[in-house]
Parts: C-alpha cells; structure tokens; sequence
C-alpha cells in the first residue's frame, strides 16, 4: 500500500516551479497578447471593456512598421547568408585541419562574447562613424555577423568533429573522391546539427537589438528597435502590443520548421557539442 | 586473379619517433586468406589501411597484380575495406549503402538493383534493403558492411577485426561465414585480428606481428607446432616459457633440471601443458588443480614463483600442496629470439 500513497504525493515542487514559470512567462504574454487584441482596456478593469482589431488595422497601416518588417528580414537573412558563407567553411576547417595558430584563431571567434557587449559595440560605433557606416545597412549586417560567429563557429565545429571518420573513409574506400564524401557523407551526417545553428543564428539576428539601434539609428529600424521606440515613446500601448505579438511570429515558424527538418535528438546534440 | 605485394614498408608516426610497421614484406596469392596476428599496438591496422590507401607508407613499395599502388588514394584501389566499428551510413538505408559505390560507377539503376539484391542473397540478408541501419543487430550491421566491400568485387579485400564488437557465439558463425564467402567468390584477403582462435579457423597462413615486424608467418598448423621464437610460441595457444641455463646439456632453473643437447649458456625452454607430464618428487608445489571434466589443469610453481600449466588427463589425482617432478615429454628450447632445439615429437 505504501507504494501507491507514494504515487499520489503531491509534487510540492513540481508544482511552485510551475507556478514560478507561469508567472514569469505565461503571465507576462497573456498580458501583451490581451492588450493587442483590447480596443479600449481602461483602469480598473481586469478585462478589457472592448476586443477588437481596431489597433492591428491602425498599427499595420503605418509606413514605418511595414519598412521595419522588411528591414528584419533582409538583415537577419543577408547576415544569416554571410554567415554560412564564412563560418561554415571555417568551421569545418578547424575541426579537419590543423594549421598554424589553429587554437589562438578559434578561441579568437569568442573572444567577441567574453567582453561586455555594449562597451565592444560602443568602440565599434566609434570605428564606423570614421567609416561612414553609420545608420548603413551594411554596418549593421557586420555588426549582426560578429554576434552569429559563436553559434556559426561552435556548433558546426561540433557537428563535423562528431561525424565518424570511419563513414568517411568507408565512402573514400567504395569510390568517392574527397568532395563527394563531403557532399554525400559528411555534410549529411552534420547537416541537422547545422541546420539548428543556422535557424538559431537567424532568429537571434532577427531579434538583435542592441548592435541595429546603436549602429543602425536612426536609418535603420528593425522591427525590435521600433517596438522599443513605440513602448518609449507612445501614449498608446497597444501599438507596441500588436508589434511585439508580430514579433512572435518568427520564433514561431522557426520551432516549426526546427521541429520538421530537425528530429529532436540531433537538434539537442547541436546544443550540447 | 589478384597478388598482393607488400615489399619493405615502413610507416612512422610523428617525426619517426613511432615505429609503426618496420621494414615488413609480404606476398599474399591470388584467393589466399592471410591473417594479421599480434598484440595491441604491433602495426596490424596501420598495415592494412596502407593496403588500403588510408596511410602512406614512409617507405617501401604496395603492388597489387604488379601495378603500383603505393601513393594511390584509396578511392582508386582495387581494395575493399569492412571496419571494425562496420562504419555503415546511418543516414542511408541498406540499399543505399550497397549502392553507393555502383552508384559512383555509373552503373545502369536495373544493374545496380541486381548486384545489391545478390549480395544481399550471398550474405544472407535477402530483403533488408529498405531497412535503416540501426534497425540491424550488431551481426547483421557487420554483415552489410562485407557487403558494401563485396558488391564492388575487389581484388583484395581488407578487414579490421571486424567482428571484435560481436559476442563470441555470433563471432564464431560469422568467421565461418566470411570464410565461406570468401573461398567462394576466390577473393585475396588480407584479415586483421588479435584473436588466435580467429586466426588459426580463418587463415591460410598467418603472420605474427611485433612491434612492427614479422615474427613469424607460417600456416596455422606449422604456427602451433614450430613457433620460430619464445614471442610466437607464448602468443599462440598456451606454452610454458622457462628462462634458464644450460650447462654440459642440461637446463637448470632452481631445483628444476632436465637434459637438453645444446651447448652451454642461457635458454629459454617451451613446452606446451599437454606435452608436460607429473610425477611426485620435490621440483615444485602443486598450487591450484582445476577440473574440467575431460581434463585438468596443474597449476606447478617453482620456488622463486615461476609457474607452471601441465594438463593431466585425471585431475582428482592430483592435490594443491602436493610436491611434484616436472617431466616434459615434448620442448623446444630458444636462446637470441630463435629456435636452437626442438626435441622429436614437440608439439
Ligand atoms: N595516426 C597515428 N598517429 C600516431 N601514432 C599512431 C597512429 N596510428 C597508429 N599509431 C601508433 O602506431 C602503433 C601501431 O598502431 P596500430 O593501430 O597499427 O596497432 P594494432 O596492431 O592495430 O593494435 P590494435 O590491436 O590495438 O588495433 C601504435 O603504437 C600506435 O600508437
Ligand atoms: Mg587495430
């Protein structure tokens, strides 16, 4: 009989930390998600007087919100493209080959992460302003790659250093020159590992703020960045409201597409090494 | 129809410090089965993969049917590789894998359907081809990876202990199967293992590797009955090493003495448990007797610890503590790494 009193003990913790998690996270989106959808929601009421879309038509019909929309892709997909570029190859070369410099030149790629953010950021907009790259979309992509190279670097590296050598030689064995044992072996066997960084380099570059206001401003306005400037500087809530839930959207479609392409076992490994 | 030639090839890991095959030759015949025999570390699998292309030789020459292949990548040998960890592509299914190397080839997709399906027949997996490779047992994930090797009908095929990760019983079957195979489709082979049993079932000859070098190289049978030193005769079945002198013909180890016709100076002398025979006396003190039914084995030490394995036929007649004689029937004695006596009937 013990056994079964066991079982039906109530998990105390189990519960206050879903408490806790509810509270600080649920809570919090419930609270922007209402007031995206709220046309008047006027103090004391808890729930708002009036529902509606008024807001969603106002927000969506502003120039400003359509351009930054834009702008976030086209950055997050230009450095995301950058990134691949450069870092994929590099990646595979520090796991493969050993060169002169090798350890110096990949501790190198998180140097950028152990400083202080802003203050780094601080100097380079000092640099750029020297360089006209100043409210330059260009400035802001290189700026939005420095911060994809620990993803872009890391994972990858792990993700090639973990493919079985024996696969490949097995490959090179039964015909296959070095390239095709790259296309068809190796890139294969690391490709869901990859496919995770890239996703994740994506999403963190469409939500990058700090390197887009502070190089970008005031030409360039992403979508976070103008979400900032409504909650700033709008009486209005709700037009930060309705762009902050716009903002899910993306990390939405990238758990789905994360979820398709990527089984869930091999998308754990890109984030453990 | 296909020789290899291995002709003083030497490999040497960094700056040549490591010495991982030294100087070693080689000859194996066209559909003969050799195996690689020897210790962790002696150079086996450096061997083979320089056969196969994975490592370049420091010096020395690699001919197969006289074409010289020393400095070929691997993909342009005529070898065939099975690895120990099967290596298959997980993200390929068994078809796939098979096909692979068709593939590469450019043969017709009937052609390469064909040849799939009758390798898959030959190691009996007929119909797995849809299968994902980790939903084969360990067995049969071994037994694509000889097929992989097969489908392409090399002229020399290579195998690193390929059934070291297997449990015993399947390991026996397996070994049995790829000897069939092997004999079937006349293949030159060159077979790695550090398993006697392995060797002594599998090959036609095999060669005793030691640091490097070639001990010995011999068929199975003359292996086990000549070793050619103390290393070859320790490593294959079990041999009772005594190191010794010998003085006006006879060997003296302790209270241990018997006569031995060679001349004067330290020896070793070998003798196999079966061919060591007991008889009470005051040499040594039975330490152990272990029964297993159709015999025994005495486990005899001497007074400075050396010890002793002589088979008997009964072991009930024999205690621990007993004090015995030690008559060896059959010995060899080795002095400088090589045979300097051999008495009639050693085994
Ligand atoms: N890539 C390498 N770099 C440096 N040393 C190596 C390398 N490969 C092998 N060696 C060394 O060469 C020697 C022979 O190694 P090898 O793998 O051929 O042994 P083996 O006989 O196959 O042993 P095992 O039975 O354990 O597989 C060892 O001392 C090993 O440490
Ligand atoms: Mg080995």
């Amino acid at each position: 009989m013990s056994t079964l009193v066991d079982k039906r003990r109530i998990d105390w913790a189990g519960i206050a930390f879903a408490v806790v998690l509810t509270l600080v996270i649920i809570f919090p989106l419930i609270v922007v998600g209402t007031w995206a959808f709220a046309n008047v929601w006027r103090y004391p009421a808890i729930i708002p007087q009036e529902f509606g879309l008024r807001y969603w038509g106002t927000t969506l019909s502003r120039q400003d919100v359509w351009t930054s929309i834009t702008m976030s892709l086209s950055l997050s997909l230009m450095v995301t493209l950058l990134s691949c570029i450069i870092c994929l190859p590099a990646a595979y070369a520090f796991a493969r080959m050993s060169f002169p410099a090798r350890n110096l030149l990949f501790f190198s790629f998180l140097a950028g992460q152990a400083f202080p953010k802003f203050g780094l950021l601080v100097a380079i907009a000092g640099i750029f302003l020297h360089l006209n790259l100043i409210g330059n979309f260009w400035g802001v992509v290189m700026i939005q790659l420095v911060g994809t190279l620990l993803y872009m670097i890391w994972i990858p590296v792990a993700a090639f250093q973990s493919v079985d050598r024996r696969m490949e030689e097995a490959a090179r064995d039964v015909g296959a020159s070095p390239f095709r044992v790259f296309w068809s072996i190796t890139l294969p066997q690391a490709g869901p590992t990859i496919a995770a960084a890239v996703l994740l380099s994506f999403v963190g570059t469409f939500y990058e703020t700090e390197g887009a206001w502070l190089i970008g401003a005031p030409a360039i306005r992403t979508m976070p960045v103008l979400m900032i400037s409504f909650i700033n500087n709008q009486p209005v809530i709700q037009y930060g409201a309705v762009l902050s839930v716009l903002l899910w959207i993306p990390s939405f479609f990238a758990i789905l597409f994360a979820r398709r392409v990527v089984n869930s076992s091999s998308f754990a490994r890109g984030f453990g090494g | 129809m296909a020789v290899l030639e291995i002709q003083n090839v030497t490999k040497t890991f960094g700056s040549g410090s490591v010495r991982a095959v030294d100087d070693f030759s080689l000859t194996v015949g066209d559909g003969e089965l050799v195996c690689l025999l020897g210790p962790s570390g002696s150079g086996k699998s450096t061997l083979l993969r320089m056969v196969g292309g994975f490592e370049t030789p420091t010096g020395g020459s690699i001919r197969i049917d006289g074409d010289d292949v020393t400095k070929a990548p691997p993909e342009k040998r005529p070898t065939g590789m099975v690895f120990q960890s099967h290596a298959l592509w997980t993200h390929m299914n068994v078809f796939k894998n098979l096909a692979f190397g068709l593939k590469l080839r450019r043969l017709p997709p009937e052609e390469i359907k064909r040849r799939v399906e009758a390798i898959l027949e030959l190691v009996g997996l007929p119909g797995y081809g849809t299968r994902l490779t980790h939903q084969l047992s360990g067995g049969q994930q071994q037994r694509v990876a000889l097929a992989r090797s097969l489908v392409l009908e090399p002229k020399i095929l290579l195998l690193d202990e390929p059934f070291a990760s297997l449990d015993q019983h399947l390991r026996e079957r397996l070994r049995e199967e790829v000897r069939d195979i092997q004999q079937r489709l006349k293949i030159t082979t060159l077979f790695v293992t550090h398993g006697q049993d392995e060797a002594l079932a599998m090959a036609d000859r095999i060669v005793v590797m030691r640091d490097g070098k070639m001990e010995q190289v011999a068929a199975p049978d003359t292996l086990y009955r000549e070793p050619q030193t103390p290393f070859v005769a320790g490593f294959i079945g079990t041999m009772n090493l005594a190191e010794g002198v010998v003085s006006d013909g006879t060997f003296t180890r302790g209270p241990f003495t018997m006569p031995v016709p060679v001349g004067d100076g330290a020896a070793i002398l070998a003798v196999r448990p079966e061919a060591l025979g007991l008889a009470p006396g005051g040499m040594g003190d039975i330490h152990r007797v272990t029964d297993f039914g159709t015999h025994g084995i005495v486990d005899v030490d001497l007074p400075d610890g050396f010890r002793f394995k002589a088979m008997v036929p009964e072991a009930r007649e024999w205690k621990a503590g007993q004090k015995v004689d030690l008559k060896p029937r059959a010995f060899s004695a080795y002095r400088d790494n090589a045979v300097i006596y051999r008495s009639q009937a050693a085994s």
